[in-house]
């Protein structure tokens, strides 16, 4: 089968003063269609040029991209693209700003039926009542769900996220993970997503990319994640095999951040031989300065909800309701 | 919350102009006696205040008509202005290369004082209103074209990056995303425009003799009834004070875009 993406032998260098300095050598990756992967990886590791090649709003120097069967030469309609910052134009209400896409797919619908389009992805992200809202008015997880909306509205094959929840509190943040995990459910796309929180990409991911610090990047380790989408945050958290796969993320980013040159081995799909069961304080304290991690979510999974109230909800979003 | 009334806001600038009168007074008395006090000044000139449109030639009309002319001029220089400055600051934002090579170009035209213009524009024009317009506008069009370089130059890579992934047209990125990102920056180089063309009529009505308070300040000095510059000077300080303040409501409406 063709996968929905192929990143092959990617390189990216930049010409600086002291000669070309290599970010990313030797990226392979292929991403089956109606897979979600996730790279994972230490900030300025190089994880967001990959991401950006594959958006078109960078070139490669080494290697290509092929979506869908077609090489990567710029921004391409084909792909839905979300930023971290959300980057509505606030000049634009929700409903403009999702048009923009619509437009540039459906040129030929007549406007009424452009407008009842966007109002249905706004629906899709739980948007219903703020279509006449401008991005100042509207919460920050609001803004995001916007621009999941808005890369949705060109229904492309694939979806790529650039961290984009990093910039969320928690519990803002967990609404919009199962929203976009119920979307890709139903929708069924290939998603290729930046980030850098272990357990989102654990919720979500099919499969975690791990990347090799810089300079000269590239995939370390690719660990499955063995729970069948879609995924209750509070049923996997229980299972013994997350902490498998969790401790594998961390030990292998926790190895990187104390800049051991030593190569990993690759153990795809093979959780665990060198997990440790328990961290020491010491441990934990480096792992939440480097994932950006912390035992604030750890609370969160002690006092779960009641099986029947609904998640919370940020106060500008309970609003909307 | 209750408004409540500042007192200190309504008795310091009266203070202020109480101050500034006692100062002519005191100067008329004493310094140079040929400049009339405020009271004087305001005797020989409450006809053209109180009767602000009567015309009784084309040289001695009522002080709002005066400012009717005026402000007509300044309307049209200043049109022109933004016009050839709006477009020409997105050229010098958009393109390096462009900029390199005109950014000398403007820095020395920059400078030039209207009175070193207007020769220049009868030379061109023959004519002293065309003339006119044409100072208005090459002294008033920098701070748009600085400005609008400027924000062209600062719109956030997020939003050109939007317009990349989503392949709009050059002129959909233009309308969509450039203008609108810019206006603020477009708004603040008109209100400074504006504060330059109207500093720029007296000049050119002086020098061209055309009716309006700039020209009517001239004639009447030219006829020794000084009254009526000081009348002039302080018709033209706030009608300048009331654009200025009128520009900047404009401008704040675009701030939040």
């Amino acid at each position: 089968m063709i996968p929905a993406l192929e990143i092959s032998q990617l390189g990216k260098s930049y010409d600086s003063p002291q000669g070309p300095a290599e970010i990313v050598k030797d990226f392979n990756l292929k991403v089956a269609e109606g897979e979600f992967v996730c790279i994972i990886g230490h900030s300025g590791c190089g994880k967001s040029t990959v991401l950006s090649i594959a958006m078109g709003l960078n070139e490669a120097s080494r290697g290509g991209i092929i979506i869908a069967g077609r090489e990567v030469v710029g921004p391409g309609l084909d792909r839905g693209v979300v930023f971290q910052s959300s980057a509505l134009l606030p000049w634009l209400s929700a409903r403009e700003n999702i048009l923009l896409a619509i437009d540039q797919v459906n040129p030929r619908m007549t406007l009424k039926v452009r407008r009842l389009l966007a109002d249905k992805f706004l629906n899709a992200v739980g948007l219903d009542g703020a279509a006449d809202s401008y991005p100042d008015e509207m919460s920050a997880g609001m803004r995001q769900r916007v621009g999941i909306a808005r890369a949705l509205a060109l229904e492309p094959k694939v979806l790529l996220l650039d961290e984009p929840f990093s910039l969320l509190d928690v519990v803002t943040r967990m609404e919009l993970q199962d929203q976009l995990m119920e979307l890709c459910a139903k929708e069924h796309k290939t998603v290729l997503m930046v980030t850098h929180d272990v357990d989102e990409a654990i919720l979500l991911a099919d499969r975690i990319v791990m990347m090799t610090n810089g300079p000269a990047a590239t995939v370390g380790e690719i660990v499955s994640v063995p729970f069948e989408r879609p995924r209750d945050r509070l049923g996997i958290a229980e299972d013994p095999r997350y902490h498998q796969v969790r401790s594998q993320l961390l030990g292998f980013l926790e190895a990187r951040a104390h800049g051991s040159a030593t190569a990993v081995p690759v153990v795809a799909s093979q959780p665990a031989k060198t997990a440790k069961p328990k961290l020491t304080s010491e441990e934990l304290f480096m792992i939440e300065k480097y994932t950006g991690f912390n035992r604030f979510r750890g609370k969160f999974r002690r006092q779960p909800a009641p099986a029947n109230s609904p998640a919370p909800l940020s106060r500008a979003e309970a609003k909307l309701v | 919350m209750e408004k409540r009334f500042d007192s200190a806001a309504v008795i310091l600038p009266l203070l202020g102009i109480g101050l500034m009168l006692f100062i002519w007074t005191a100067i008329s008395l004493k310094v140079a006696p040929d400049l009339p006090s405020p009271l004087k000044t305001w005797q020989e000139s409450k006809q053209y205040i109180l009767d602000p449109f009567f015309k009784d030639g084309e040289m001695n009309q009522g002080i709002l008509r005066f400012a009717f002319l005026s402000l007509v001029r300044v309307a049209k220089g200043f049109t022109l202005a933004i016009a050839i400055g709006t477009p020409l600051g997105f050229l010098l934002g958009l393109s390096p290369k462009f900029n390199q090579g005109f950014d000398p170009v403007i820095q020395v035209l920059r400078p030039i004082s209207p009175l070193a213009w207007l020769p220049l524009g009868l030379v061109i024009f023959k004519q002293s209103e065309p003339a006119a317009l044409f100072t208005i506008a090459i002294c008033a069009m920098w701070p748009t074209v600085i400005n609008t370089a400027m924000g062209v130059r600062s719109i956030g890579t997020e939003y050109l990056n939007v317009g990349r992934v989503l392949k709009l047209s050059p002129m959909k990125t233009l309308t969509k995303i450039m203008i609108p990102a810019t206006l603020p920056y477009m708004f603040t180089g008109y209100r400074l425009s504006l504060g330059m063309a109207w500093l720029v009529i007296v000049a050119a009505e002086m020098l061209t003799g055309s009716p309006g308070l700039g020209g009517f300040l001239w004639q009447e000095y030219n006829s020794l009834v000084y009254s009526h510059i000081l009348l002039s000077v302080l018709a033209i300080g706030l009608i300048g004070f009331a654009l200025d303040r009128l520009m900047g409501v404009v401008e704040r409406r675009f701030k939040t875009a």
